[in-house]
């Protein structure tokens, strides 16, 4: 479901890079892979791309056309320049300026979430992986279960909680909820048990570093792929959370853009035939859809590599 | 990321007693004060209202039974079951499927480019998932318009008939979670080792299979573990049947879901402690999941 990436269903699996296994990589053909794959697959998995990818392009072409052209011209042409410019002016125009007020408040959330995350989760994950302390394994397996809990379960538990000390309407609302991130504390967890020999620490102590200095001058300057993998997934499921601000913010002023897109919807006349003078066309509502992904795009794509890569941890070698 | 270096590290324990206890729990105290306050706190206050009334009397199961009346939660329960089945065999089957097709391309950087493009949707989970399907379901709109008008639906009001929506939210979901895991199981995959592959290859086995008796075998765990992450995600299912009912006006997928109808007993009702409630049954199939997950597959191996 929105697992899904909704809070991204990435594992990071421990248990089974283990065994020895010869790596065969230079081998021009590995065992099972045809040089042509069957028709058959070829079909598959292009209907597949197509299935994944045409909803997104359609997004794309889709904020460039008036409304009249998204009914009557292909789905998959170019509108126009001039379109494009409309609906961007008429879409910031909408409140004015609600959709960078939107965009803004789903950046200071997601951001002010991340740092707190980051000093939170990689200290924590740190402590986990290469320090013996008491209650260490109940800290480990309550942040295993929690972390496999969907994390909209807590959503109305969490506004009954809020609401008790009256900080709904607050910013600190969404934050603080976003900070406390057991996926990372996890993933470092994960990262420092494999990645950073004990022995290093070992001698750091030896040459009198004390237990905070270990951390700060040996694991820390080892830590920028943890940091960035952290930050990734903290940052997209902050950004693509629906369900909690939807909760806990009352007023639009303070929404984050996948609120306002739901603000949005209920003014455009085709869904809603009710609205009045408010009303938001077709193509403002797909250009504010496009505005919202575009930074999760954009991580997205810098961030290719390390996320087939660097994501499945000890289950990929390859 | 991947470094070579296995977890030997943790089989010295004699290293571990050196550390002061305390430092231990210097690095952690942040975190556990975020845990307490927003996973155990807000736990056990939804408990306590799940079993008070508003005027705070213990009142035992009757908010549960009361929630469980509704004209709304049979409903609910049966939609979310409904759409859980779909979810999780569009995922097994297809997920499954497409990693072993794209193990298989002999071009790697074809198979890693489709791997991305089916990744892309993930950029839109949430909200903006469910805005670019109120448009593909729209005849009028739709880039698959021609195929929606040529299996009988002309408007956006057919294509979201109630008896569909199982059907479309897990199109949604699809859309925006599989390639994640598609990634997943190619990364599991790419574990097999390629001397069984080879050795079956040898042994006169073809492709289908070596599927079927080997690699599909080899992925259990992963695929158990994907339809248990997917299935206690799917008993949570809000944003997808949210907007669509404000898309169409409350006429589809309005209190479909039982997020939606515990919401809604706590804005529109307001029915704090029934809201209560249905987030307890919610959270304990959450936790119970969760917690065999942990406690029966060696997946995690807190050491």
């Amino acid at each position: 479901m929105p697992t899904d990436t909704r809070r991204p269903a990435l594992p990071v699996p421990s248990g089974t890079a283990r065994g020895a296994r010869p790596r065969r990589r230079e081998q021009p053909r590995r065992a099972g892979r045809r040089m042509l794959p069957n028709p058959l697959a070829a079909v598959v998995l292009m209907l597949f791309l197509l299935f994944f990818v045409v909803p997104v392009l359609w997004l794309v072409l889709a904020a460039t056309k008036t409304d009249g052209q998204l009914v009557q011209s292909n789905p998959l042409a170019f509108g126009s320049w001039h379109a494009l410019r409309v609906n961007w002016d008429k879409l910031t125009a909408y409140q004015s300026d609600a959709i960078f007020l939107w965009l803004r408040n789903s950046a200071v959330y997601s951001f002010g979430a991340l740092v707190i995350t980051l000093c939170v989760a990689i200290p924590a994950g740190y402590a986990l992986a290469m320090t013996e302390f008491r209650g260490r394994r109940a800290l480990l397996v309550a942040t295993l279960v929690v972390m496999l809990m969907p994390n909209t379960t807590l959503v109305v538990p969490l506004f009954l909680e809020i609401n008790a000390v009256h900080l709904i309407g607050s910013m600190w609302s969404i934050i603080l909820p976003y900070a406390f991130y057991p996926f990372g504390v996890y993933l470092t967890y994960i990262y420092f048990s494999t990645a950073l020999p004990r022995e290093l620490l070992d001698a750091a102590r030896l040459d009198g570093c004390s237990e905070f200095g270990a951390f700060t001058r040996v694991a820390l300057p080892l830590a920028a792929p943890i940091v960035a993998l952290v930050g990734f997934f903290s940052f997209v499921a902050n950004w693509t959370n629906y369900f909690l601000p939807y909760v806990m913010l009352p007023q639009s002023s303070q929404f984050p853009v996948q609120v306002g897109l739901g603000t949005l919807l209920d003014n455009v006349p085709q869904f809603n035939p009710t609205v009045g003078s408010l009303a938001v066309q077709r193509p403002e509502l797909a250009l504010a859809t496009l505005l919202a992904i575009i930074p999760v795009l954009v991580v997205f794509l810098f961030s290719q590599r390390f996320l087939v890569a660097g994501l499945l941890a000890g289950a990929t070698k390859g | 990321m991947s470094s070579t270096s296995t977890r030997a590290g943790r089989t010295g324990a004699p290293f571990s007693r050196r550390i002061a206890p305390r430092a231990g729990h210097g690095f952690v105290a942040a975190y556990v004060v975020l845990l307490i306050v927003f996973g155990v706190v807000p736990t056990v206050y939804a408990i306590y209202f799940a079993f008070t009334n508003a005027g705070n009397r213990f009142t035992g199961l009757s908010n549960f039974t009361a929630a469980a009346a509704d004209f709304r939660f049979i409903p609910a329960v049966e939609h979310v079951a409904l759409y859980l089945v779909f979810w999780l065999a569009a995922l097994v089957v297809f997920v499954v499927g497409l990693a072993l097709l794209l193990h298989r391309l002999a071009v790697r950087g074809v198979s890693r480019s489709l791997r991305f493009l089916y990744y892309i949707p993930g950029a839109l989970a949430g909200a903006a998932s469910v805005m670019v399907w109120l448009f593909l379901l729209d005849p009028t709109v739709s880039p698959i318009g021609f195929l929606l008008r040529a299996l009988g639906y002309d408007t956006f009001g057919q294509l979201i008939a109630p008896g569909h929506l199982a059907v479309l939210f897990t199109c949604i979901a699809f859309w925006t979670g599989a390639g994640g895991w598609i990634v997943v199981m190619y990364g599991a995959l790419n574990n097999i080792s390629t001397d069984i592959l080879e050795a079956a290859r040898i042994d006169g086995a073809g492709p289908w299979r070596t599927a079927r008796q080997i690699e599909i075998p080899l992925l259990r765990k992963w695929i158990v573990y994907m339809v248990i992450l997917a299935f206690a995600g799917g008993t949570q299912l809000f944003v997808e049947p949210q907007l669509l009912s404000q898309a169409s006006n409350g006429v589809a997928g309005r209190d479909y879901s039982l997020n939606q109808l515990s919401y809604d007993f706590a804005f529109q009702n307001n029915n704090v402690n029934g809201a209560a409630a249905i987030s307890v049954e919610l959270m304990l199939i959450g936790l119970i999941v969760a917690a065999v997950f942990v406690a029966r597959s060696r997946f995690f191996d807190a050491d």
